[in-house]
């Protein structure tokens, strides 16, 4: 009695949370879990157009990683995908924790500022990829038009096609359109230190710069571990940006091609290379996607453990 | 009994038959795809005309994106379904639809109308590794400088013969800051459309020959002079020509502020589309020296194939018999002001009129004809290492050295 008693609401619970989770876990698998592992699987096979040919083993991995004309366009793909990773770091998310800060001490007209700043987060990346081709195009953007206005001639430049500035110019692109989630994401950080903690540290006489580097930083560490995490992954998995702005092949010669770029002409094709490769797609897929699950939780056990409770 | 039973079953299959067979007949309905959306009016008028023709068959015709056409269709392909018939690309491309076996093979007893085109044409669509010819051919495309009439009068100059003529007629445009170039070489693609409009009479049909047969490679004293010709004719492109993207190139020539446009013969309809006040004329690339054949590069866009698994084969392969009349390429022509390959059509239009005429002396648009089935595929070689070069990075004899490296890697006669 008792027993059977105590059975049937936790049954009728158990139901209710199949009910509920269920759907999405199917949802997943289907769309998400087999994706990935067909694709995982599709990297050990020849293929002609999508016809699947005959297993390879391991060939595609070695034509993606050694081979005399995928290496090397792999390879300077990543390279960029290094530099983006680094100078996002340090513009994007170093960008948000200042602005973060400027917030959080209210200044005038912070209320608006703060929304301001997330405004562009909120616009499609397509949007934004375009705005910024505008921007920079070199014969009626904003920018050189700004420079000749200000007698700055030199510094003038076909930003998009120089091939110093190119990848720099779609780094910053990137960085305006994002700098909004990591400053919202600091702030909230922030917002969660006791006041306490800040208003003692004041009275202590702290400096502005002691007090960033060595009470707020460390308090926010667990904002760090999210922020750095996803960007290190956006990083590596960079895409629509480069894509809109320079195109598929990372124009000019390569200088901004990064391994979105490199998978997606490699696996669908482009126009002027007419091959689609999807087990060498594939196999570079799957490789980005080992790279990215191991570095990107190391990254996080690492940053985790500095982070302190209070 | 048995008899009666017998007759009965075979009278109600029989009847089962007939009607089916009429309903089939009433209804047989025809999928056909295209990436050209913006020639759909002139697909679906196509379509009423066939229709009045073949009644019985009606076609439905559906468009895709064009970046994402070839992703569409494979998939589709790949899972059994796709449509009937199907626009389909030419040479590297068509080789990935075709060599899995999706498309039907054509050939004189099915669709006689093959006879109507020429050999290059019908080359353009043939898998190399069996010769067969898998889908009707729909355009010819040359590149070629587009130039606007108007700005070449306005200052007293005509259209080069030489390419000396031309360094003379850019110097005096850009001396009275008139942009003699509306080119660019930001966008990728851009740089093998200049190489085809400025380059392809300095280069010659000999080069292609040689080419082909493996008697010279990209290192070659002709190419190389090429380049560095071209490397010298940057200075009069658009400015800032390196941060230059097509759409921009375009719209400086559309705005009547650029002279020339080397570049596809399709060009001509969208500038006169954007802008009719434009008065246009062509010319082929300029020669290295008078008295030398004056070439445009030319190139075939694609064609229409049927599906090998279609079950509507009959169906689809009287739609796609009527898409190679010449009273079809008349049309075509005509309407989109695409010049059609098929013989015999009449030209209206007088730009169109002279790209045929043009067309009577052309070399292949090299790279995409004989080089984009493998990687690195020549056309992305070819675009990369001269927009380094016109930006001042590498000189023409890296350029070609670097050429000919990658093509090299797979084409036999480069490894000697």
């Amino acid at each position: 009695m008792l027993v059977s008693r105590k059975q049937a609401p936790s049954l009728k619970r158990q139901l209710w949370v199949a009910f509920l989770v269920v759907p999405p876990i199917v949802f997943m698998s289907l769309f998400v879990v087999y994706p990935i592992l067909s694709a995982f699987a599709y990297a050990f096979y020849d293929w002609q157009g999508l016809a699947r040919g005959e297993f390879v083993g391991l060939r595609n991995f070695k034509e993606v990683l050694f081979g005399a004309t995928m290496a090397p366009v792999v390879w300077n793909a990543f390279l960029h995908n290094v530099y983006a990773l680094i100078a996002l770091m340090i513009i994007q998310n170093g960008g948000g924790f200042l602005l973060a800060w400027l917030l959080y001490k209210e200044p005038f007209g912070f209320r608006f500022h703060r929304i301001a700043v997330f405004v562009p987060v909120v616009l499609s990346t397509i949007i934004v990829g375009f705005l910024w081709k505008l921007f920079l195009n070199p014969n009626f953007g904003i920018i050189n038009q700004a420079l000749y206005s200000l007698g700055l001639d030199a510094l003038a430049k076909p930003w998009l096609g120089d091939s110093s500035t190119a990848l720099g110019a779609l780094i910053l692109a990137n960085a305006w359109h994002f700098v909004g989630f990591p400053t919202l994401v600091y702030l909230a950080g922030m917002q969660r230190i006791p006041p306490e903690i800040i208003e003692a540290a004041r009275l202590d006489g702290t400096s502005e710069w002691q007090l960033l580097k060595n009470i707020v930083w460390p308090l926010v560490a667990p904002s760090t571990t999210i922020l750095f995490t996803l960007l290190f992954i956006g990083a590596f998995n960079w895409f629509e940006i480069p894509y809109v702005m320079v195109g598929l092949d990372g124009s000019p010669f390569g200088t901004t091609d990064v391994l979105g770029l490199v998978f997606y002409r490699t696996a669908f094709g482009n126009q002027s290379a007419s091959i689609q490769n999807f087990g060498m797609g594939s196999a570079l897929a799957t490789l980005l996607f080992l790279f990215i699950v191991v570095f990107a939780s190391m990254l996080t056990l690492w940053l985790r453990r500095r982070e302190i409770q209070f | 009994m048995k008899l009666t039973r017998r007759i009965l079953m075979g009278a109600a299959a029989g009847s089962f038959l007939l009607s089916s067979g009429a309903a089939m007949a009433q209804q047989t309905e025809l999928t056909f795809w295209s990436w050209r959306q913006e020639d759909k009016a002139f697909y679906q008028d196509t379509i009423k005309k066939f229709q009045e023709k073949n009644p019985g068959i009606t076609v439905k015709f559906e468009t895709y994106a064009p970046e994402n056409y070839q992703t569409i269709l494979s998939t589709a392909l790949a899972a059994g379904r796709g449509p009937d018939v199907i626009q389909v690309r030419a040479y590297g491309n068509l080789e990935t639809v075709a060599t899995p076996g999706y498309l039907l093979a054509l050939d004189p007893q099915n669709v006689p109308e093959l006879a109507n085109f020429p050999e290059a044409a019908l080359a353009a669509e043939t898998l190399r590794s069996d010769g067969k010819v898998y889908a009707v051919p729909f355009a010819m495309q040359a590149q070629l400088v587009v130039y606007n009439k108007k700005i070449f009068k306005d200052n007293g100059v005509n259209p080069p013969k030489t390419w000396d003529e031309l360094m003379t007629l850019a110097q005096a445009l850009k001396a009275k800051n008139i942009t003699p170039f509306a080119n660019g070489t930001a966008t990728a693609w851009q740089n093998e459309t200049i190489v085809g409009g400025l380059l392809s009479s300095m280069l010659g049909k000999q080069f292609e020959a040689d080419i082909v047969a493996g008697k010279a490679n990209f290192t070659d004293p002709r190419f190389v002079g090429a380049l560095t010709k071209l490397k010298d004719v940057g200075q009069y492109f658009s400015p800032n020509f390196t941060g230059v993207d097509y759409p921009s190139s375009q719209q400086l020539f559309v705005a009547g502020r650029a002279a020339m446009f080397a570049g596809g013969s399709y060009e001509v309809a969208n500038f006169k589309n954007q802008n009719p006040t434009l008065d246009l004329g062509v010319f082929p690339a300029p020669v290295l020296k008078a008295g030398d054949q004056a070439l445009i590069a030319t190139y075939y866009d694609g064609g229409y194939a049927v599906n090998a698994k279609t079950e509507k084969k009959d169906a689809a392969l009287k739609f796609v018999r009527y898409l190679a009349t010449p009273e079809y390429g008349t049309a075509f022509t005509n309407t989109l002001k695409n010049l059609s390959p098929i013989k015999g059509i009449k030209i209206e239009d007088a730009i169109t009129q002279e790209v045929a005429k043009l067309a009577e002396n052309s070399m292949s648009y090299l790279m995409l004809v004989r080089f984009r089935y493998q990687e690195p595929s020549g056309s992305v070689l070819l675009q990369s290492n001269v927009q380094k070069m016109l930006a001042g990075q590498q000189t023409p004899e890296q350029a070609a050295a670097e050429i000919n490296k990658g093509i090299a890697t797979y084409y036999k006669p480069f490894q000697k």
